[in-house]
């Protein structure tokens, strides 16, 4: 009897625990979100709490009105999509290619790759070098560095290596090439592990910051991330601009609409944080299989 | 044809030479007498001037002394901390709900993708004077003037180690959560068969399970001890909290970027790469000799 009552007890208490630790993991982003669709002087007095009052958009519309941020937008955009779509095609070739064992200095080149995730030189000696190759105010800088991701690299060849052989050999006895047999048959197996890569490699590039801070001066190449931590900073005189420019219009901002420190900087923190919200539910059954790849291979 | 393939990959070892080990080669800076524009061919050749400038009097001695007691007491955290994972893994596997389980690692996961930038946003609208937290605890009548709960000096560690592990619980669980179902089902059935409670079970089935993969990743955590990183303690960094949140990669960074002494903080900045590598060559030695595998 008593076991099953500390077993009641003991499930209560978990279940307890992770719904509060879920709780604090969502309510930053619904509460921000509420916030920000909610009359703006409601919000401000803080009686935004469980749900919204007074829904409205105009916060959305108004902060693209800050210069610089749909610059910004197409910046974040940009490298994520051709940063993504190189560092996957890397890393399926170099997967492959570490994975046939008939190659020149195989072991040698696949150490070189891996034990670059184990040591570096330092971020100033970095940027020192990536000046020297002039790549700062460079769009390039934020592509070529990552091209080759060894951690990428190693999901991929231990997928591969878990492909039957016979699969490469027979295309091969078929008169097949390295190449045609990349491109026609281990390509289109690889594709579950290359959406985990696809995604990794995704969020990364959108969530890039660090290269933009120390690399980029020229305001042309600021990304959102960097745009954002810039806001946070100084809201309040974008939230004067954006209402001056407002009150010259013919519509009359009330307080509802009226922009304040506040308003601005959770509506940008949103529209940053919602490509990650959007696609999160979906690219989160992948990369549990990813890292379980991953994980095998230690 | 094995040398052909060799050439294939050519391009891309290039990359990796450039972008990952050229690098190292900016380790020069820190024999020379660096002050931009001038270029590092007309500067001064100083030998280890800069290391021995890192201790030559009490102040810049008590200075490096903090950010290292930094650097330790955050880092430090993390290790006294590194068991939660395990035990998050171990109590999310006790809940019996499908549903409810999936539902709760998807929650959890979700902090972990995205960037510190976000997550100080995410602070600072809730934490902030005129944030959300304050604004309803103003509204409940529990305060009268806003708590400053991003500008105290006192607890960064703790605060700091809080949000790392916001961020980070959910999505360090999973390894452990596939070691969990890579656990013989027979197992449990023996320890069923001999009468154990669930409490029995977790300790002598899961757990012994698990330590391998705690070990490994322990170790990995022992050998980064050094490299907190820069973006989270970069974005939380303000006038009040400086003195209490400079780690060492903050620090090298304000160093140069903020203060121009690109030398100094490339001295301290090849310390900390040679320090680390020790520290990965030591803990993978620990573990060839304790349990006959290396880590890396």
């Amino acid at each position: 009897m008593t076991t099953r009552t500390t077993d009641k007890l003991i499930t209560a208490l978990i279940y307890t625990l992770f719904s509060l630790f879920a709780l604090i993991c969502v309510y930053p982003f619904y509460s921000i979100i509420i916030n920000t669709i909610s009359a703006n002087d409601i919000s401000a007095r803080g009686e935004i709490v469980f749900y919204p009052k007074q829904i409205h958009f105009q916060n959305y519309i108004d902060v693209f009105k800050i210069p610089g941020l749909a610059d910004a937008a197409l910046i974040s955009l940009g490298r994520t999509v051709i940063g993504t779509s190189l560092t996957v095609g890397a890393s399926a070739f170099l997967g492959f290619m570490f994975s046939q064992t008939d190659m020149w200095g195989r072991k040698f080149w696949y150490r070189f790759t891996v034990i670059t995730m184990f040591f570096n030189a330092g971020i100033i000696p970095w940027y020192l070098t990536m000046r020297s190759l002039h790549l700062t105010n460079n769009f390039l800088a934020y592509i070529l560095p990552t091209i080759v991701a060894p951690f990428f690299v190693i999901l991929v060849k231990t997928f591969v290596e878990s492909t039957p052989k016979e699969l490469q050999q027979a295309a091969s006895i078929d008169g097949a090439g390295t190449m045609t047999i990349f491109f026609r048959v281990m390509l289109p197996i690889c594709k579950p592990i290359l959406a985990t890569v696809a995604i990794f490699a995704a969020v990364d590039q959108w969530n890039a910051f660090q290269d933009t801070l120390l690399l980029m001066t020229d305001s042309n190449l600021y990304s959102l991330q960097f745009i954002l931590y810039n806001y946070i900073n100084q809201a309040s005189s974008l939230s004067t601009m954006v209402n001056l420019q407002n009150a010259g219009s013919t519509t009359i901002a009330s307080l509802a609409t009226k922009q304040t420190t506040t308003s601005i900087r959770m509506t940008v923190t949103i529209i940053v944080v919602a490509p990650i919200l959007l696609v999160y539910p979906i690219f989160q059954r992948f990369f549990v299989k990813g890292i379980m790849i991953g994980a095998v291979k230690g | 044809m094995a040398f052909r393939k060799f050439l294939y990959i050519l391009p891309f070892m290039v990359l990796l030479g450039v972008f990952a080990y050229y690098p190292l080669y900016g380790w020069v800076y820190a024999f020379y007498d660096y002050t931009p524009p001038i270029p590092l061919s007309k500067s001064e050749f100083v030998g280890f001037k800069w290391f021995h400038s890192l201790v030559e009097n009490q102040v810049k001695i008590d200075q490096l002394l903090q950010v290292i007691k930094n650097t330790f007491g955050i880092s430090g955290l993390g290790l006294l901390f590194s068991w939660l994972p395990m035990v998050f893994a171990i109590f999310l596997a006790e809940i019996k709900s499908i549903r409810f389980r999936k539902f709760i690692q998807t929650v959890t996961t979700l902090p972990n993708f995205i960037s510190w930038v976000l997550v100080y946003s995410l602070a600072f609208s809730m934490f902030s004077s005129e944030g959300i937290v304050n604004g309803m605890l103003s509204q409940f009548g529990l305060i009268d003037s806003p708590v400053l709960l991003l500008q105290k000096s006192d607890n960064v560690w703790l605060t700091m180690w809080m949000w790392t592990t916001w961020k980070a619980l959910g999505w360090s669980a999973i390894l452990y959560i596939a070691a969990i179902m890579g656990i013989d089902e027979s197992l449990y059935e023996a320890a069923r068969v001999d009468g154990a409670t669930r409490m029995q079970v977790i300790r002598h089935v899961v757990i012994p399970n698990m330590l391998p993969t705690y070990f490994v990743l322990l170790m990995l955590q022992v050998a980064s001890f050094l490299n907190n990183g820069l973006e989270q303690y970069f974005v939380f960094q303000n006038a009040f909290n400086k003195e209490t949140i400079q780690v060492l990669d903050l620090y090298v960074y304000n160093l140069a970027m903020g203060g121009g002494s690109y030398s100094v903080s490339v001295a301290i900045s090849m310390l900390k790469s040679l320090i680390s590598v020790i520290l990965l060559f030591s803990v993978n030695g620990l573990s060839k000799l304790t349990r006959g595998e290396s880590i890396v």
